[in-house]
Protein backbone atom coordinates (compact mmCIF):
# COMPACT_ATOMS: atom_id res chain seq x y z
CA UNK A 1 0.00 0.00 0.00
CA UNK A 2 0.70 3.84 -1.11
CA UNK A 3 2.15 5.20 2.50
CA UNK A 4 0.02 8.17 3.05
CA UNK A 5 3.14 9.99 5.46
CA UNK A 6 7.03 8.83 4.75
CA UNK A 7 9.54 10.48 6.17
CA UNK A 8 12.83 10.17 5.53
CA UNK A 9 16.09 10.99 7.43
CA UNK A 10 14.50 13.53 9.34
CA UNK A 11 16.52 15.40 11.83
CA UNK A 12 15.51 18.94 13.85
CA UNK A 13 18.05 20.93 15.44
CA UNK A 14 17.22 23.32 18.02
CA UNK A 15 18.93 26.98 18.27
CA UNK A 16 21.62 25.55 15.67
CA UNK A 17 24.83 27.85 15.63
CA UNK A 18 24.68 28.45 19.52
CA UNK A 19 26.28 27.35 22.22
CA UNK A 20 22.51 25.51 23.34
CA UNK A 21 22.64 23.70 19.72
CA UNK A 22 20.59 20.43 20.40
CA UNK A 23 19.40 17.76 18.23
CA UNK A 24 16.03 16.70 19.42
CA UNK A 25 15.40 14.12 16.48
CA UNK A 26 18.25 12.75 14.90
CA UNK A 27 17.72 10.39 10.98
CA UNK A 28 14.69 9.12 12.00
CA UNK A 29 12.97 7.25 9.42
CA UNK A 30 8.89 6.54 9.17
CA UNK A 31 6.29 5.61 7.43
CA UNK A 32 2.32 5.65 7.75
CA UNK A 33 -0.22 4.10 5.48
CA UNK A 34 -3.60 5.30 5.11
CA UNK A 35 -6.37 4.22 8.21
CA UNK A 36 -3.71 2.94 9.98
CA UNK A 37 -3.95 3.87 14.12
CA UNK A 38 0.21 4.49 15.38
CA UNK A 39 1.20 4.77 18.45
CA UNK A 40 4.19 6.95 19.23
CA UNK A 41 5.72 6.39 22.46
CA UNK A 42 8.99 7.45 23.78
CA UNK A 43 10.25 9.29 27.16
CA UNK A 44 10.15 12.67 28.18
CA UNK A 45 12.48 14.76 26.14
CA UNK A 46 12.90 11.45 23.48
CA UNK A 47 11.90 14.46 20.70
CA UNK A 48 8.25 13.32 19.76
CA UNK A 49 6.74 16.41 20.38
CA UNK A 50 9.38 18.32 17.88
CA UNK A 51 8.63 15.10 15.26
CA UNK A 52 4.92 15.64 15.01
CA UNK A 53 5.36 19.92 14.58
CA UNK A 54 7.70 18.35 11.92
CA UNK A 55 4.95 16.29 10.29
CA UNK A 56 2.25 19.08 9.93
CA UNK A 57 5.29 21.67 8.90
CA UNK A 58 5.05 23.62 11.57
CA UNK A 59 8.37 22.99 12.04
CA UNK A 60 11.34 23.04 9.05
CA UNK A 61 13.08 19.91 9.51
CA UNK A 62 16.90 20.70 9.74
CA UNK A 63 17.55 18.17 7.46
CA UNK A 64 15.40 15.40 5.77
CA UNK A 65 12.25 14.90 3.88
CA UNK A 66 8.64 14.43 4.51
CA UNK A 67 6.22 13.27 2.07
CA UNK A 68 2.24 13.70 1.99
CA UNK A 69 0.72 11.39 -0.17
CA UNK A 70 4.33 10.99 -2.43
CA UNK A 71 4.66 14.78 -2.57
CA UNK A 72 7.40 16.42 -0.49
CA UNK A 73 5.59 19.04 2.13
CA UNK A 74 8.35 21.51 1.67
CA UNK A 75 8.17 21.43 -2.53
CA UNK A 76 5.69 24.91 -1.96
CA UNK A 77 6.70 26.86 1.11
CA UNK A 78 3.86 29.06 0.40
CA UNK A 79 1.34 26.06 0.22
CA UNK A 80 2.31 24.82 3.80
CA UNK A 81 -1.25 26.10 5.22
CA UNK A 82 -2.82 23.22 3.36
CA UNK A 83 -0.51 20.42 4.90
CA UNK A 84 -1.43 21.68 7.89
CA UNK A 85 -5.12 21.32 6.76
CA UNK A 86 -4.37 17.81 5.95
CA UNK A 87 -2.53 16.79 8.34
CA UNK A 88 -4.20 18.11 11.70
CA UNK A 89 -1.96 18.26 14.88
CA UNK A 90 -3.89 18.15 18.85
CA UNK A 91 -1.00 19.90 20.28
CA UNK A 92 -0.12 18.93 24.53
CA UNK A 93 -2.42 20.79 26.71
CA UNK A 94 -4.31 22.54 24.15
CA UNK A 95 -6.89 23.61 26.19
CA UNK A 96 -4.17 26.48 26.52
CA UNK A 97 -5.41 27.32 22.63
CA UNK A 98 -9.09 28.26 23.37
CA UNK A 99 -10.13 32.11 22.47
CA UNK A 100 -13.34 32.29 21.34
CA UNK A 101 -16.71 33.34 22.98
CA UNK A 102 -18.31 30.53 22.40
CA UNK A 103 -17.10 26.42 22.30
CA UNK A 104 -18.79 26.76 18.78
CA UNK A 105 -16.83 29.77 17.65
CA UNK A 106 -14.04 27.94 18.63
CA UNK A 107 -14.31 24.77 16.97
CA UNK A 108 -15.26 26.75 13.84
CA UNK A 109 -11.86 28.34 13.54
CA UNK A 110 -10.34 25.61 11.90
CA UNK A 111 -12.79 25.18 9.28
CA UNK A 112 -13.36 29.10 8.90
CA UNK A 113 -9.56 29.43 8.00
CA UNK A 114 -10.20 26.59 5.23
CA UNK A 115 -13.10 29.25 3.55
CA UNK A 116 -15.40 26.20 3.69
CA UNK A 117 -19.49 27.53 3.87
CA UNK A 118 -21.15 28.61 6.60
CA UNK A 119 -23.26 24.97 5.73
CA UNK A 120 -20.48 23.05 5.83
CA UNK A 121 -18.71 24.79 9.07
CA UNK A 122 -21.47 24.29 10.86
CA UNK A 123 -21.88 20.61 9.66
CA UNK A 124 -18.43 19.80 10.75
CA UNK A 125 -18.79 22.03 14.06
CA UNK A 126 -21.82 19.73 14.96
CA UNK A 127 -20.02 16.44 13.84
CA UNK A 128 -17.04 16.76 15.75
CA UNK A 129 -18.87 17.96 19.18
CA UNK A 130 -20.13 15.18 18.69
CA UNK A 131 -17.81 12.64 18.66
CA UNK A 132 -15.51 14.33 20.78
CA UNK A 133 -19.33 14.16 23.45
CA UNK A 134 -19.49 17.39 23.61
CA UNK A 135 -23.65 18.43 24.29
CA UNK A 136 -25.67 21.36 22.49
CA UNK A 137 -25.26 23.67 25.88
CA UNK A 138 -22.15 23.51 26.23
CA UNK A 139 -21.22 24.34 22.64
CA UNK A 140 -22.80 27.69 23.14
CA UNK A 141 -21.58 28.05 26.63
CA UNK A 142 -17.84 30.04 27.15
CA UNK A 143 -14.62 27.62 26.95
CA UNK A 144 -13.51 29.15 29.87
CA UNK A 145 -16.47 27.82 32.10
CA UNK A 146 -15.57 24.33 31.13
CA UNK A 147 -13.77 21.84 33.08
CA UNK A 148 -10.48 20.96 32.26
CA UNK A 149 -11.50 17.87 30.71
CA UNK A 150 -14.15 19.57 28.65
CA UNK A 151 -11.35 22.27 27.31
CA UNK A 152 -9.74 19.36 26.01
CA UNK A 153 -12.22 17.88 24.46
CA UNK A 154 -13.37 21.39 22.83
CA UNK A 155 -10.01 21.58 21.38
CA UNK A 156 -9.78 18.46 19.81
CA UNK A 157 -13.40 19.04 18.81
CA UNK A 158 -11.58 22.24 17.00
CA UNK A 159 -8.82 19.81 15.19
CA UNK A 160 -11.40 17.17 14.46
CA UNK A 161 -13.28 19.52 12.56
CA UNK A 162 -10.69 20.48 9.96
CA UNK A 163 -11.28 16.40 9.02
CA UNK A 164 -7.54 16.23 8.34
CA UNK A 165 -6.86 13.00 6.25
CA UNK A 166 -4.17 12.61 9.57
CA UNK A 167 -5.14 13.43 13.08
CA UNK A 168 -2.07 13.62 15.21
CA UNK A 169 -2.74 13.83 18.93
CA UNK A 170 0.25 14.80 21.26
CA UNK A 171 -0.63 13.09 24.18
CA UNK A 172 -4.44 13.93 24.36
CA UNK A 173 -4.63 12.07 27.80
CA UNK A 174 -2.03 14.27 30.08
CA UNK A 175 -3.23 15.69 33.41
CA UNK A 176 -6.32 13.50 33.21
CA UNK A 177 -8.30 11.31 35.84
CA UNK A 178 -8.48 7.74 34.90
CA UNK A 179 -12.04 8.55 33.59
CA UNK A 180 -11.82 11.18 31.70
CA UNK A 181 -8.46 9.34 29.83
CA UNK A 182 -10.62 6.38 29.16
CA UNK A 183 -13.33 8.56 27.77
CA UNK A 184 -11.22 10.06 25.40
CA UNK A 185 -9.47 7.35 24.21
CA UNK A 186 -12.66 5.71 23.34
CA UNK A 187 -14.13 8.69 21.48
CA UNK A 188 -10.67 9.04 19.03
CA UNK A 189 -10.90 4.58 18.87
CA UNK A 190 -14.80 5.41 17.43
CA UNK A 191 -13.49 8.60 15.35
CA UNK A 192 -10.38 6.13 14.14
CA UNK A 193 -13.41 3.43 13.02
CA UNK A 194 -15.81 5.31 11.49
CA UNK A 195 -13.84 7.71 9.63
CA UNK A 196 -10.70 5.37 8.61
CA UNK A 197 -8.66 8.48 9.39
CA UNK A 198 -4.89 7.80 9.78
CA UNK A 199 -4.44 8.38 13.59
CA UNK A 200 -1.26 9.13 15.37
CA UNK A 201 -1.18 8.99 19.09
CA UNK A 202 1.44 10.01 21.22
CA UNK A 203 1.63 9.17 24.35
CA UNK A 204 4.42 7.93 27.23
CA UNK A 205 2.03 5.66 28.46
CA UNK A 206 2.56 1.79 27.56
CA UNK A 207 -1.34 0.67 28.77
CA UNK A 208 -2.74 3.51 27.11
CA UNK A 209 -0.80 2.87 23.55
CA UNK A 210 -0.89 -1.05 23.92
CA UNK A 211 -4.97 -1.27 23.69
CA UNK A 212 -5.35 1.04 21.01
CA UNK A 213 -2.90 1.13 18.20
CA UNK A 214 -2.19 -1.21 15.11
CA UNK A 215 1.93 -0.58 15.37
CA UNK A 216 4.16 1.23 17.89
CA UNK A 217 6.74 3.44 17.14
CA UNK A 218 9.80 3.70 20.31
CA UNK A 219 11.29 7.31 19.68
CA UNK A 220 14.57 7.15 22.07
CA UNK A 221 16.87 10.33 22.04
CA UNK A 222 15.82 11.46 18.95
CA UNK A 223 16.66 7.88 17.20
CA UNK A 224 13.67 5.26 16.44
CA UNK A 225 14.43 2.35 18.94
CA UNK A 226 11.87 0.16 17.51
CA UNK A 227 8.95 -0.24 15.16
CA UNK A 228 6.29 -2.89 15.10
CA UNK A 229 2.89 -4.46 15.84
CA UNK A 230 2.49 -4.38 20.02
CA UNK A 231 3.23 -7.90 20.15
CA UNK A 232 6.39 -7.31 18.61
CA UNK A 233 7.90 -4.47 20.46
CA UNK A 234 6.24 -5.85 23.73
CA UNK A 235 8.00 -9.25 23.40
CA UNK A 236 11.31 -7.16 24.08
CA UNK A 237 10.15 -6.38 26.89
CA UNK A 238 13.68 -6.05 28.78
CA UNK A 239 14.54 -3.66 26.08
CA UNK A 240 11.78 -1.07 26.80
CA UNK A 241 12.25 -1.66 30.32
CA UNK A 242 16.32 -0.82 29.99
CA UNK A 243 15.49 2.20 28.07
CA UNK A 244 12.99 3.47 31.09
CA UNK A 245 10.35 2.82 29.59
CA UNK A 246 7.25 1.11 31.29
CA UNK A 247 5.15 -1.98 29.60
CA UNK A 248 1.87 -3.02 30.09
CA UNK A 249 0.88 -5.14 33.45
CA UNK A 250 -0.48 -7.91 31.35
CA UNK A 251 2.94 -7.78 29.85
CA UNK A 252 4.67 -8.07 33.11
CA UNK A 253 1.95 -10.87 34.39
CA UNK A 254 2.86 -12.44 31.41
CA UNK A 255 6.79 -12.76 31.91
CA UNK A 256 6.01 -13.29 35.63
CA UNK A 257 4.34 -16.26 34.84
CA UNK A 258 7.33 -17.60 32.07
CA UNK A 259 9.46 -17.28 34.99
CA UNK A 260 7.87 -19.73 36.85
CA UNK A 261 7.38 -22.07 34.11
CA UNK A 262 4.36 -21.32 32.52
CA UNK A 263 4.69 -21.40 28.83
CA UNK A 264 2.30 -17.96 27.30
CA UNK A 265 3.28 -15.92 25.14
CA UNK A 266 5.73 -12.72 26.60
CA UNK A 267 4.31 -10.46 24.05
CA UNK A 268 1.01 -10.20 25.12
CA UNK A 269 -0.22 -6.51 26.16
CA UNK A 270 -4.19 -6.80 27.02
CA UNK A 271 -6.14 -9.09 30.14
CA UNK A 272 -8.42 -10.52 26.92
CA UNK A 273 -5.48 -11.81 25.07
CA UNK A 274 -3.54 -13.52 28.32
CA UNK A 275 -6.59 -14.85 29.37
CA UNK A 276 -7.18 -16.32 26.04
CA UNK A 277 -3.87 -17.63 26.30
CA UNK A 278 -3.94 -19.21 29.65
CA UNK A 279 -7.44 -20.71 28.91
CA UNK A 280 -5.89 -22.34 25.60
CA UNK A 281 -2.90 -23.52 27.60
CA UNK A 282 -5.04 -25.13 30.21
CA UNK A 283 -6.60 -27.41 27.58
CA UNK A 284 -9.71 -25.13 26.31
CA UNK A 285 -12.93 -23.96 27.89
CA UNK A 286 -13.88 -23.45 31.49
CA UNK A 287 -13.16 -20.62 33.77
CA UNK A 288 -9.68 -19.74 34.94
CA UNK B 1 12.19 32.79 16.52
CA UNK B 2 11.29 35.21 19.45
CA UNK B 3 13.19 33.78 21.52
CA UNK B 4 16.24 35.40 19.41
CA UNK B 5 14.95 38.77 21.63
CA UNK B 6 17.93 39.30 24.03
CA UNK B 7 16.95 40.94 26.90
CA UNK B 8 20.17 41.82 28.83
CA UNK B 9 20.51 38.33 28.56
CA UNK B 10 22.90 36.41 31.50
CA UNK B 11 25.84 34.77 30.63
CA UNK B 12 26.54 32.41 33.11
CA UNK B 13 30.43 32.29 34.65
CA UNK B 14 32.72 32.19 37.23
CA UNK B 15 35.56 34.90 36.18
CA UNK B 16 36.32 38.32 38.66
CA UNK B 17 33.94 40.60 37.03
CA UNK B 18 31.24 37.62 37.68
CA UNK B 19 32.25 37.50 41.17
CA UNK B 20 32.01 41.03 42.48
CA UNK B 21 29.21 42.29 44.69
CA UNK B 22 25.85 43.23 42.49
CA UNK B 23 25.75 46.13 44.09
CA UNK B 24 29.37 47.43 43.51
CA UNK B 25 29.14 46.78 39.67
CA UNK B 26 25.58 48.91 39.69
CA UNK B 27 27.60 51.30 41.34
CA UNK B 28 30.79 51.39 39.23
CA UNK B 29 28.16 51.55 36.05
CA UNK B 30 26.71 55.04 37.18
CA UNK B 31 30.66 55.90 38.02
CA UNK B 32 31.19 54.87 34.64
CA UNK B 33 28.63 56.71 32.96
CA UNK B 34 29.85 59.75 34.76
CA UNK B 35 33.14 59.36 33.88
CA UNK B 36 31.97 58.43 30.02
CA UNK B 37 30.24 61.76 30.13
CA UNK B 38 33.19 63.78 31.48
CA UNK B 39 34.73 62.53 28.45
CA UNK B 40 35.60 65.55 25.63
CA UNK B 41 38.75 64.35 24.17
CA UNK B 42 41.04 61.25 22.86
CA UNK B 43 42.99 61.05 25.80
CA UNK B 44 39.83 60.89 28.16
CA UNK B 45 37.98 58.26 25.63
CA UNK B 46 41.22 56.29 25.41
CA UNK B 47 40.81 55.71 29.56
CA UNK B 48 37.21 54.68 29.21
CA UNK B 49 38.08 52.52 26.28
CA UNK B 50 40.97 50.64 27.95
CA UNK B 51 38.93 50.48 31.02
CA UNK B 52 36.05 48.43 29.48
CA UNK B 53 38.38 46.79 27.25
CA UNK B 54 39.79 45.34 30.55
CA UNK B 55 36.90 44.35 32.09
CA UNK B 56 35.43 42.85 28.91
CA UNK B 57 38.44 40.51 28.84
CA UNK B 58 38.07 39.91 32.70
CA UNK B 59 34.37 38.92 32.30
CA UNK B 60 35.04 36.64 29.26
CA UNK B 61 31.86 37.75 27.65
CA UNK B 62 32.23 37.14 23.78
CA UNK B 63 32.34 39.32 21.59
CA UNK B 64 29.64 38.14 19.90
CA UNK B 65 27.37 38.47 22.08
CA UNK B 66 28.13 42.48 22.86
CA UNK B 67 27.76 43.37 19.33
CA UNK B 68 24.61 41.25 19.37
CA UNK B 69 23.13 43.87 22.76
CA UNK B 70 24.33 46.98 19.78
CA UNK B 71 22.13 45.53 16.95
CA UNK B 72 18.68 48.05 17.93
CA UNK B 73 20.49 51.10 18.47
CA UNK B 74 22.58 50.42 14.82
CA UNK B 75 19.97 53.06 13.11
CA UNK B 76 20.28 55.65 16.08
CA UNK B 77 23.61 55.39 15.88
CA UNK B 78 24.05 56.27 12.57
CA UNK B 79 21.45 58.86 12.36
CA UNK B 80 23.12 60.80 15.19
CA UNK B 81 26.56 60.24 13.37
CA UNK B 82 24.63 61.81 9.86
CA UNK B 83 23.38 64.81 11.99
CA UNK B 84 26.29 65.79 13.79
CA UNK B 85 28.48 65.36 10.48
CA UNK B 86 26.39 67.52 8.56
CA UNK B 87 24.87 69.96 10.89
CA UNK B 88 27.66 71.10 13.15
CA UNK B 89 28.58 74.90 12.15
CA UNK B 90 32.24 75.39 11.85
CA UNK B 91 35.62 74.91 9.30
CA UNK B 92 34.52 73.01 6.25
CA UNK B 93 37.04 70.38 5.93
CA UNK B 94 37.75 70.99 2.23
CA UNK B 95 35.47 72.63 -0.72
CA UNK B 96 35.38 69.44 -2.78
CA UNK B 97 31.45 68.96 -3.37
CA UNK B 98 30.29 67.08 -0.21
CA UNK B 99 32.96 67.49 1.94
CA UNK B 100 32.14 71.26 1.79
CA UNK B 101 29.19 70.63 4.14
CA UNK B 102 31.06 69.09 6.92
CA UNK B 103 32.84 71.19 9.02
CA UNK B 104 35.55 69.69 10.80
CA UNK B 105 34.07 70.50 14.41
CA UNK B 106 31.19 68.16 12.85
CA UNK B 107 34.04 65.32 12.63
CA UNK B 108 34.92 65.12 15.61
CA UNK B 109 31.69 65.65 17.42
CA UNK B 110 30.29 63.10 15.19
CA UNK B 111 33.16 60.16 16.00
CA UNK B 112 32.88 61.04 20.12
CA UNK B 113 28.95 60.49 20.15
CA UNK B 114 29.20 57.70 18.32
CA UNK B 115 31.66 56.31 20.47
CA UNK B 116 29.88 57.52 23.61
CA UNK B 117 27.01 55.34 22.54
CA UNK B 118 28.58 52.38 21.80
CA UNK B 119 30.65 52.93 25.29
CA UNK B 120 27.03 53.35 27.25
CA UNK B 121 25.69 50.60 25.82
CA UNK B 122 28.03 48.25 26.13
CA UNK B 123 29.01 49.03 29.74
CA UNK B 124 25.75 49.09 30.72
CA UNK B 125 25.26 45.45 28.81
CA UNK B 126 28.49 44.21 30.62
CA UNK B 127 26.48 44.76 33.60
CA UNK B 128 23.70 42.81 32.97
CA UNK B 129 25.71 40.05 31.00
CA UNK B 130 27.61 39.18 34.41
CA UNK B 131 24.84 39.81 36.52
CA UNK B 132 22.15 37.14 37.38
CA UNK B 133 18.80 39.39 37.17
CA UNK B 134 17.74 37.65 40.91
CA UNK B 135 21.74 39.14 41.93
CA UNK B 136 20.80 42.81 40.22
CA UNK B 137 17.11 43.17 41.60
CA UNK B 138 18.48 42.32 45.25
CA UNK B 139 21.22 44.79 44.91
CA UNK B 140 18.75 47.20 43.46
CA UNK B 141 16.46 46.43 46.33
CA UNK B 142 19.33 47.43 49.23
CA UNK B 143 21.03 49.91 46.97
CA UNK B 144 17.69 52.04 47.19
CA UNK B 145 16.81 51.04 50.61
CA UNK B 146 17.23 54.46 51.72
CA UNK B 147 14.41 55.57 49.66
CA UNK B 148 11.96 54.10 51.94
CA UNK B 149 12.55 56.59 54.10
CA UNK B 150 10.84 58.46 51.85
CA UNK B 151 7.50 56.22 51.66
CA UNK B 152 9.00 54.73 48.09
CA UNK B 153 7.63 51.21 47.86
CA UNK B 154 10.98 49.55 47.09
CA UNK B 155 10.87 46.45 48.07
CA UNK B 156 7.20 46.10 45.82
CA UNK B 157 9.22 47.87 42.83
CA UNK B 158 12.08 45.55 43.07
CA UNK B 159 9.65 42.41 43.59
CA UNK B 160 7.77 43.62 40.76
CA UNK B 161 11.13 43.75 38.54
CA UNK B 162 12.35 39.80 39.85
CA UNK B 163 8.84 38.74 38.53
CA UNK B 164 9.00 40.21 35.45
CA UNK B 165 12.26 38.93 34.53
CA UNK B 166 11.43 35.84 35.53
CA UNK B 167 8.48 35.63 33.30
CA UNK B 168 9.82 37.26 30.45
CA UNK B 169 10.65 34.22 28.89
CA UNK B 170 8.34 32.27 29.86
CA UNK B 171 5.52 34.77 28.24
CA UNK B 172 7.58 34.39 25.11
CA UNK B 173 7.56 30.50 25.29
CA UNK B 174 4.35 30.23 26.20
CA UNK B 175 3.50 32.80 23.13
CA UNK B 176 5.27 30.55 21.03
CA UNK B 177 3.38 27.61 21.37
CA UNK B 178 0.28 29.41 20.87
CA UNK B 179 1.44 30.52 17.59
CA UNK B 180 2.07 27.09 16.74
CA UNK B 181 -1.05 26.23 18.13
CA UNK B 182 -3.30 28.24 16.07
CA UNK B 183 -1.27 28.00 13.44
CA UNK B 184 -1.77 24.27 13.09
CA UNK B 185 -5.85 25.65 13.10
CA UNK B 186 -4.61 27.59 9.91
CA UNK B 187 -4.16 30.87 11.51
CA UNK B 188 -2.52 33.23 8.90
CA UNK B 189 -0.26 35.67 10.44
CA UNK B 190 1.75 36.85 7.74
CA UNK B 191 -0.56 37.76 5.00
CA UNK B 192 -4.03 40.63 4.64
CA UNK B 193 -3.53 44.47 5.39
CA UNK B 194 -3.11 45.70 9.00
CA UNK B 195 -6.72 45.25 10.11
CA UNK B 196 -6.41 41.51 9.03
CA UNK B 197 -3.15 41.22 10.86
CA UNK B 198 -4.25 42.63 13.87
CA UNK B 199 -7.63 40.21 14.32
CA UNK B 200 -5.19 37.64 13.61
CA UNK B 201 -3.58 38.38 16.90
CA UNK B 202 -6.70 37.85 18.67
CA UNK B 203 -6.28 33.77 18.48
CA UNK B 204 -2.94 34.43 20.10
CA UNK B 205 -3.50 37.55 22.97
CA UNK B 206 -6.52 36.00 24.63
CA UNK B 207 -5.21 32.82 25.84
CA UNK B 208 -1.38 34.67 26.50
CA UNK B 209 -3.60 37.03 28.86
CA UNK B 210 -5.88 34.44 30.22
CA UNK B 211 -2.52 32.12 30.95
CA UNK B 212 -0.65 34.99 32.66
CA UNK B 213 -3.60 36.01 34.64
CA UNK B 214 -3.88 32.29 35.74
CA UNK B 215 0.02 32.04 36.21
CA UNK B 216 -0.37 35.21 38.43
CA UNK B 217 -2.77 34.22 40.52
CA UNK B 218 -1.18 30.60 41.32
CA UNK B 219 2.01 32.78 41.68
CA UNK B 220 -0.03 34.55 44.82
CA UNK B 221 -1.32 31.97 46.19
CA UNK B 222 2.08 29.79 46.02
CA UNK B 223 4.05 33.00 47.72
CA UNK B 224 0.98 33.23 50.31
CA UNK B 225 1.19 29.52 51.25
CA UNK B 226 4.65 29.84 52.04
CA UNK B 227 3.91 32.94 54.12
CA UNK B 228 5.10 35.68 52.35
CA UNK B 229 3.86 39.20 54.11
CA UNK B 230 5.82 41.55 52.21
CA UNK B 231 9.44 43.21 52.43
CA UNK B 232 9.29 44.29 56.67
CA UNK B 233 11.65 42.64 58.35
CA UNK B 234 12.57 39.71 55.34
CA UNK B 235 16.05 38.40 55.77
CA UNK B 236 17.89 37.31 52.74
CA UNK B 237 19.19 33.54 52.69
CA UNK B 238 22.12 34.88 50.75
CA UNK B 239 23.42 38.08 52.14
CA UNK B 240 25.42 40.46 50.03
CA UNK B 241 28.46 41.12 51.33
CA UNK B 242 31.15 43.65 49.90
CA UNK B 243 34.62 42.16 50.33
CA UNK B 244 38.15 43.33 49.68
CA UNK B 245 37.68 43.37 45.60
CA UNK B 246 34.63 45.57 45.59
CA UNK B 247 36.41 48.22 47.99
CA UNK B 248 39.41 48.04 46.04
CA UNK B 249 36.82 48.04 42.48
CA UNK B 250 35.13 50.74 43.72
CA UNK B 251 37.87 52.69 44.58
CA UNK B 252 39.49 52.14 41.56
CA UNK B 253 36.17 53.63 39.79
CA UNK B 254 35.69 56.85 41.85
CA UNK B 255 39.16 57.83 40.91
CA UNK B 256 38.26 57.17 37.13
CA UNK B 257 35.36 59.11 37.60
CA UNK B 258 37.07 61.70 38.98
CA UNK B 259 40.29 61.74 37.14
CA UNK B 260 38.09 62.10 33.76
CA UNK B 261 36.40 65.29 36.29
CA UNK B 262 39.45 66.60 35.80
CA UNK B 263 40.59 65.97 32.05
CA UNK B 264 37.42 66.87 30.62
CA UNK B 265 38.15 70.83 32.55
CA UNK B 266 41.64 70.60 30.79
CA UNK B 267 40.13 70.09 27.76
CA UNK B 268 41.77 66.23 26.95
N1 LIG C 1 11.80 25.24 21.77
C1 LIG C 1 12.85 24.48 22.11
N2 LIG C 1 14.10 25.00 22.16
C2 LIG C 1 15.16 24.25 22.49
N3 LIG C 1 15.09 22.95 22.80
C3 LIG C 1 13.89 22.36 22.79
C4 LIG C 1 12.70 23.08 22.44
N4 LIG C 1 11.65 22.24 22.51
C5 LIG C 1 12.15 21.05 22.88
N5 LIG C 1 13.49 21.10 23.05
C6 LIG C 1 14.38 19.99 23.42
O1 LIG C 1 14.23 18.97 22.47
C7 LIG C 1 14.15 17.71 23.09
C8 LIG C 1 12.90 16.99 22.64
O2 LIG C 1 11.77 17.69 23.06
P1 LIG C 1 10.29 17.23 22.75
O3 LIG C 1 9.39 18.29 23.24
O4 LIG C 1 10.20 16.88 21.32
O5 LIG C 1 10.19 15.95 23.66
P2 LIG C 1 8.93 15.00 23.93
O6 LIG C 1 9.34 13.65 23.52
O7 LIG C 1 7.72 15.59 23.31
O8 LIG C 1 8.83 15.06 25.51
P3 LIG C 1 7.51 15.05 26.46
O9 LIG C 1 7.12 13.64 26.63
O10 LIG C 1 8.02 15.66 27.71
O11 LIG C 1 6.48 15.89 25.78
C9 LIG C 1 14.20 17.95 24.58
O12 LIG C 1 15.49 17.60 25.03
C10 LIG C 1 13.95 19.42 24.75
O13 LIG C 1 14.77 19.92 25.78
MG1 LIG D 1 5.93 16.37 23.99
Amino acid sequence: MEAILRVENLTYTYSAGTPFEHSAVEGINLTVLPGEFLGIIGHTGSGKSTLMQQLNGLLKPTAGRIYLDGRDIWSEPKEIRKVRFRVGLVFQYPEYQLFEETVYKDIAFGPTNMGLSDGEIDRRVRDAAAFVGLSEEQLFSSPFELSGGQKRRAAIAGVIAMEPEVLILDEPTAGLDPRGRDRILEQIRDYHREKGTTVILVSHSMEEIARNVDRIAVLHRGHTYMDGTPAQVFARAEELMSIGLDVPQVTKVALALREKGVDVDPSVCTVEALRQELLTLKGGGGAC
Amino acid sequence: MLKDITLGQYFPGDTPVHRLDPRTKIICVVLYIVALFCAKWFVSYGVIIAVLTLCVCLSRVPLRALSRGLRPVYIIVAFTALMNLFFTAGEPVSDLPVLRYISQTGVYTALFMVLRIVLLITGTFLLTYTTSPIALTDALDQLLAPLKKLRVPVHELTLMMSLALRFIPTLIEETDKIMSAQKARGADFESGNLIRRAKALIPILVPLFVSAFRRADELATAMECRCYHGGEGRTALYVLRYRAADYAVLASFVLLAAGQIVLGRLGW
